[in-house]
C-alpha cells in the first residue's frame, strides 16, 4: 500500500462533490487498482505453484537424480516405466479404492449425523464442536491414535473382540494389503464424517420449515418429507462436499504414511506416498512422474466441482 | 402429532444416536488421553484391560515438556504458521477485495482461478518444489514453509474473504469517496473494519491449515531442529519398531488441543467459506 503517498491532501469537499473522485486518478478507478492488488499474491502463487507446476513436468521428463547435477532429457521414459510399473498399478488401484469406497459411508453417516445435530437440544454447540475434532486436528498426529488401535499386540479393539469371545488371535489390522487397506479406508471415514455433517447441516438450516408443516399437515411421512422437502434442498451441497472429499482423498499423504508407509509390500500406496517413496530413492525424474499422474483425475474432479458452483448462480 | 416430543421419542431420536456417534469419533481420542496418563511398564502388559488407568501419572507429559524437542518443535510450527498467516492475510485481503467489490475485466476468471488453485494439493508439487527451495538455499529454514505454506492458504483465504466483502454495503464506501476519501482510504478506515470478523475467522483458519500441514513440512523442513510438532511427533518418536507410546499419544494430545479450541468456535464459517461462490451474498 506503499505505492499511494501519502502526502495526498483531499480537495475541498466542493471540488469533490462536482466531479466524481473515481474518475481522476488512476488509482481511484477500480480496474487498475484491482489489478494491482493481485500483485503480490500472484507473485507468490506464480513462484511457489505455477513454477513448480512447470518444473514438474519438465523433471518428469527426465532422468535427474537427486544430488546429481547432470541429466538427460528422457522423453515419456518415466511415464513409460509406470505403465509396465506393477507397483503403480496397484498405486492407482488403491487411489480409486481409497477415494471412492470410503465416500458412501462418509455421506451417509455424516448425513445421519447432520440430522442428529440439526435438532434443538442442550448443549448443542458444544456437542457439536465435540464431534467435529475427527476433523481438525492434524491428521498427523489422529493418525498415531488409529496406529495404536491398530497395532498387532496393543490394539484394545483385539482385545474387546478377544473378551467377547469372537477371536482368538489378535487381528492384524495392517499385516497384510486387504486388512490394511480397510483400515486405512476406515480411518478415512472416521476422519470424513465431520465434514460431510457440518456441511450438510449448513444445507438443512435452508430447508424451508414451512414446506415441512405443510407436507406434515397433509398426512406425509417423516421419510416422505425427508425425500421431497429436505433432500432437494441439500442435494447440491451434498454434491459439492462428495467433490471436495474425494479431491482430498485421492491427493491424501499423512494418514497413509503414518499407518502403513505404503506397505505392506507396496500393497497400500497411494499418488502422494509412491511418489514420496521414489523421491526417498533419489529418482527425482521417475517421482515427478508418479506426483503428476494423478493430474488428470483431479482435474476431472475440479471440472466437476467448478460446473456444480456455476450451475448455483 | 402427539408424543412427537415425548421423552422415548426423543431418546431414540437424538439421545442414542448422538452417543453412538460420539463413542466412534471421539473413541480414538479417549484412547490418546488414557495411553498418555499410563506409566509405561503397565502399557506393555497385554494382560491387563487395556482401558483401565491404574496409576495414573503425568510422567509423559513430564518427559515430553522437559527432556523431548517437543517444545522447540511447537516454536517452530508456531514461527512458520504465524508467518505465512500473516503474509497469506495481507495477500488476502487485497485479493478478496478487488474480487468482492471491484468490476474489472478478468474479475469472473480470476476469481474461478483462484477457486482451482485451491484444489492443487500438496502432493502433486512438492517434488519440483523441493528443488526450488533447495535451489533457494531455503531448505531447513523458516522461510521454507513461511514462504511455501501461502500457496494453500491464499487461494482459500482469498475465496472466504471475497464472499465476505461482498456482504458489506456499497453505500457506505460510497460515502466516503463523496466526502472525498480515496479508495484506499474507504478500504482501510470503512470497509476493513466492517470486515473485521470475517479477516480473523480466515485469520484461524489460515493458522490451523499451517498447524496441521504435514507434506511440505516433512520434505523441506523435516532435519534436526526444525520440525513441527506433526513431522517431530511422527518421525522422533517412532523409531524403527520402537514406538514410545505414552510420550505419542502425551504429544498428540498437546499438538491438537489449540487448534481444536480454535477451530471448534469457526467451523460454521469455514463451510460457508467453502461454498461462498454457490450462495452470493
Amino acid at each position: 500500500m506503499s505505492v499511494v503517498p501519502a502526502s495526498v491532501k483531499p480537495k475541498p469537499a466542493v471540488a469533490a462533490l462536482d466531479v466524481p473522485r473515481g474518475r481522476s486518478r488512476w488509482w481511484d478507478r477500480e480496474a487498475p487498482l484491482a489489478y494491482l492488488f493481485m500483485v503480490p499474491g500472484a507473485l507468490l502463487l506464480i513462484l511457489f505453484m505455477a513454477y513448480p507446476f512447470g518444473l514438474g513436468i519438465y523433471l518428469s521428463l527426465t532422468d535427474k537424480m537427486v544430488g546429481f547435477a547432470d541429466f538427460d532429457f528422457i522423453g515419456l521414459e518415466n511415464y513409460q516405466y509406470l505403465l509396465r510399473d506393477r507397483v503403480f498399478h496397484q498405486t492407482v488401484v488403491n487411489t480409486f479404492v481409497y477415494g471412492f469406497v470410503t465416500v458412501p459411508f462418509k455421506l451417509v453417516l455424516g448425513l445421519g449425523l447432520a440430522l442428529v445435530l440439526n435438532q434443538r437440544f442442550r448443549l448443542s454447540s458444544a456437542i457439536r464442536a465435540g464431534l467435529l475434532l475427527p476433523w481438525i486436528v492434524p491428521t498427523a498426529i489422529s493418525s498415531l491414535a488409529w496406529l495404536m488401535l491398530f497395532d498387532p499386540v496393543l490394539s484394545p479393539i483385539s482385545w474387546v473382540l478377544r473378551e467377547w469371545g469372537l477371536i482368538t488371535q489378535n487381528v492384524n489390522f495392517l499385516g497384510d494389503r486387504v486388512n490394511a487397506m480397510a483400515s486405512l479406508c476406515l480411518a478415512n471415514v472416521w476422519r470424513g464424517i465431520p465434514f460431510f455433517a457440518i456441511s450438510i447441516l449448513a444445507g438443512l438450516q435452508a430447508v424451508p420449515q414451512e414446506l415441512h408443516e405443510a407436507a406434515a399437515l397433509d398426512g406425509a411421512s417423516s421419510w416422505q418429507r425427508f425425500r421431497s422437502v429436505t433432500l432437494p434442498t441439500i442435494r447440491t451441497i451434498v454434491v459439492i462436499a462428495t467433490l471436495f472429499s474425494i479431491i482430498w482423498t485421492f491427493a491424501d499423504f499423512q494418514l497413509i504414511y503414518v499407518l502403513t508407509k505404503g506397505g505392506p509390500a507396496n500393497g497400500t500406496h497411494v499418488f502422494g506416498t509412491y511418489a514420496y517413496q521414489t523421491m526417498g530413492y533419489s529418482a527425482l525424474g521417475q517421482a515427478a512422474s508418479v506426483a503428476l499422474s494423478m493430474f488428470p483425475f483431479l482435474a476431472i474432479f475440479a471440472a466437476l466441482l467448478l460446473r456444480q458452483l456455476r450451475s448455483e448462480d | 402429532m402427539v408424543g412427537e416430543n415425548t421423552l422415548s421419542n426423543r431418546m431414540l431420536k437424538l439421545w442414542v444416536p448422538l452417543a453412538l456417534y460420539a463413542a466412534f469419533l471421539l473413541f480414538p481420542f479417549a484412547w490418546m488421553l488414557i495411553v498418555s496418563l499410563k506409566p509405561d511398564e503397565l502399557l506393555l502388559d497385554t494382560r491387563l484391560n487395556p482401558f483401565a488407568i491404574v496409576n495414573p501419572t503425568l510422567a509423559n507429559y513430564r518427559r515430553l515438556i522437559f527432556e523431548s524437542p517437543f517444545p522447540r518443535w511447537i516454536l517452530n510450527t508456531l514461527v512458520v504458521t504465524l508467518g505465512a498467516t500473516v503474509i497469506s492475510l495481507a495477500c488476502s485481503i487485497l485479493i478478496g477485495y478487488a474480487l468482492g467489490r471491484f468490476r474489472f475485466r478478468g474479475g469472473n476468471t480470476i476469481g474461478v482461478l483462484i477457486f482451482l488453485l485451491y484444489l492443487v494439493p500438496p502432493t502433486l508439487l512438492f517434488i519440483p518444489l523441493s528443488q526450488i527451495v533447495s535451489n533457494f538455499g531455503l531448505y531447513n529454514q523458516y522461510a521454507a514453509l513461511i514462504l511455501t505454506y501461502p500457496t494453500f492458504l491464499i487461494p482459500f483465504a482469498s475465496w472466504l474473504l471475497m464472499g465476505y466483502f461482498r456482504t458489506i454495503s456499497r453505500e457506505l464506501e460510497d460515502a466516503a469517496l463523496v466526502d472525498g476519501a480515496t479508495r484506499i482510504q474507504a478500504m482501510w478506515r470503512v470497509v476493513l473494519p466492517l470486515a473485521l470478523p470475517g479477516v480473523l475467522s480466515a485469520a484461524i483458519f489460515c493458522f490451523t491449515l499451517g498447524w496441521n500441514e504435514f507434506l511440505y513440512a516433512l520434505v523441506f523442513m523435516g532435519s534436526g531442529e526444525m520440525k513441527t510438532v506433526p513431522v517431530g511427533v511422527v518421525s522422533d518418536f517412532i523409531r524403527a519398531d520402537v514406538h514410545f507410546w505414552g510420550l505419542l499419544m502425551a504429544a498428540g494430545i498437546a499438538g491438537s488441543v489449540p487448534v481444536a479450541i480454535a477451530y471448534a468456535f469457526l467451523v460454521d464459517n469455514y463451510v460457508s467459506g467453502l461454498t461462498a461462490g454457490a450462495t452470493k451474498g
